[in-house]
């Protein structure tokens, strides 16, 4: 067996030992989770974004315009002491600026529109019987909405309609739960054919 | 002050962002790329404030002796990593790498392995078919369940069908109407945004 794997078996059965009970080898692992995540993010962002797209162009390719998001960058720090953290609010306005700027169209057109396009679909097959599936979708997404309108009291036909909505709300929790279980189930199963096959070397 | 030239830079950068998405001209694009750029990099820093904050906690808990051996073990694991980076790089074989695939990545999929134990437990406890709403909800997924697990027999021929069905009808139905709930949210909110309407994100201070 080679150190990784002696490494990655040791660590993995440190976080399984949570289920157990909360304890100080578990509390290890996860310290040292938390330690490595963060240095291997910074290493990255480091690497592929400030080097990349900051200040090799800006050093060595002599693109002097890039001052600009290196100034709007450095105005973060301000945040590390009250007198200076004004200077945040600029840089923050860039971003939360043209992210809601090409938020717009880009939410109106593949959120909205598309679904909007899906839903309307042809409620009879060519063989004149109704299409059962695209009658379900309609009245699922209107019924669904309906529950969403909270500027309407829920009563009457309309109360009924949003009461329908929920059923289908309550069918699409339980099938992204039933999903994710099976996700997480998955993982699971693949931890412990790491165990059992690469570390523990029990079956072939 | 400050607060204004701040919604005027949100103002000014909406404006471009948004306008840039009807030019199909070589100009809108290359705006287009620019600021993104900006953002990611404004992002980088944005990032680097938060690992000092990291940093700054930790070292407070070591100082006040609040769970020091694990509080160090975190601060060694975030030092080795840029340590490691700047002797041998980060292209494949080197030991930053050898710490990512073998430190990082089993220890990541197991805690979410262990969500399935925890997300089970939570609904044997939680899942009690009190009303219409809940029934629904407990038989559709006990559907998708069994449907991909140990689903054997006659209800392996049928089962698998019907959970599909459900996928790609019902419940994307009400996936479909909380996305647009989401889109003409998210259209509004920004609009707010541009317009200066909303100013939660300056915060509070002076």
């Amino acid at each position: 067996m080679d150190i990784g794997t002696a490494v990655a078996g040791l660590l993995t059965l440190a976080i399984l030992t949570f289920l157990y009970r909360d304890n100080p080898i578990y509390k290890m692992a996860e310290s040292l989770l938390i330690g490595v995540s963060i240095g291997y993010v910074l290493v990255i962002t480091w690497s592929s974004t400030l080097m990349s797209l900051l200040f090799t162009p800006l050093l060595t390719d002599g693109r002097v315009w890039l001052i600009v998001p290196l100034l709007f960058g450095l105005m973060m720090f301000g945040r590390f002491h009250k007198r200076t953290l004004f200077l945040s609010r600029f840089p923050i306005g860039v971003m939360i600026g043209s992210g809601a700027g090409i938020a717009i169209p880009v939410m109106l057109e593949q959120r909205t529109l598309k679904q909007m396009t899906a839903t309307v679909m042809p409620l009879v097959t060519e063989s004149g019987w109704p299409d059962l599936s695209a009658l379900v979708v309609l009245l699922g997404v209107l019924t669904t909405l309906c529950y969403f309108y909270f500027s309407r009291e829920h009563k009457g036909a309309f109360g009924i309609a949003a009461r329908i909505g929920t059923w289908f709300l309550m069918i699409f929790f339980g099938t992204t739960f039933g999903y994710m279980v099976m996700s997480r189930m998955s993982t699971f199963i693949g931890r412990m054919e790491f165990l059992l096959t690469d570390f523990f070397q029990l079956t072939g | 002050m400050d607060r204004k030239i701040a919604v005027v830079i949100c103002f000014a950068f909406g404006l471009v962002m948004f306008a840039q998405y009807f030019s199909a001209h070589p100009l809108a694009r290359s705006v287009n790329q620019t600021i993104a750029d900006y953002w990611q990099i404004i992002f980088a820093f944005a990032l680097i404030v938060g690992v000092v904050g990291f940093l700054n906690n930790n070292f407070q808990q070591v100082r006040k002796g609040q769970d020091r051996p694990f509080r160090l073990l975190s601060l060694a694991g975030f030092v080795i990593m840029p340590v490691l980076a700047m002797i041998w790089g980060i292209k494949t074989g080197t030991p930053f790498l050898w710490v990512f695939e073998n430190v990082q990545v089993p220890m990541q999929s197991t805690v979410f392995a262990l969500l399935a134990f925890f997300v089970a437990s939570a609904s044997y406890r939680g899942f009690r078919a009190r009303s219409v709403p809940a029934a629904i909800l407990l038989s559709a997924a006990l559907i998708i369940l069994v449907s991909r697990s140990f689903a054997t027999g006659p209800l392996s021929d049928w089962l698998p069908g019907v959970a599909e069905w459900i996928r790609n009808n019902p419940s994307m139905a009400a996936r479909r109407a909380i996305l647009i709930g989401i889109g003409l949210g998210s259209l509004t909110t920004s609009l707010r945004v541009i317009l200066g309407i909303e100013r939660t994100w300056l915060g509070g201070g002076k």
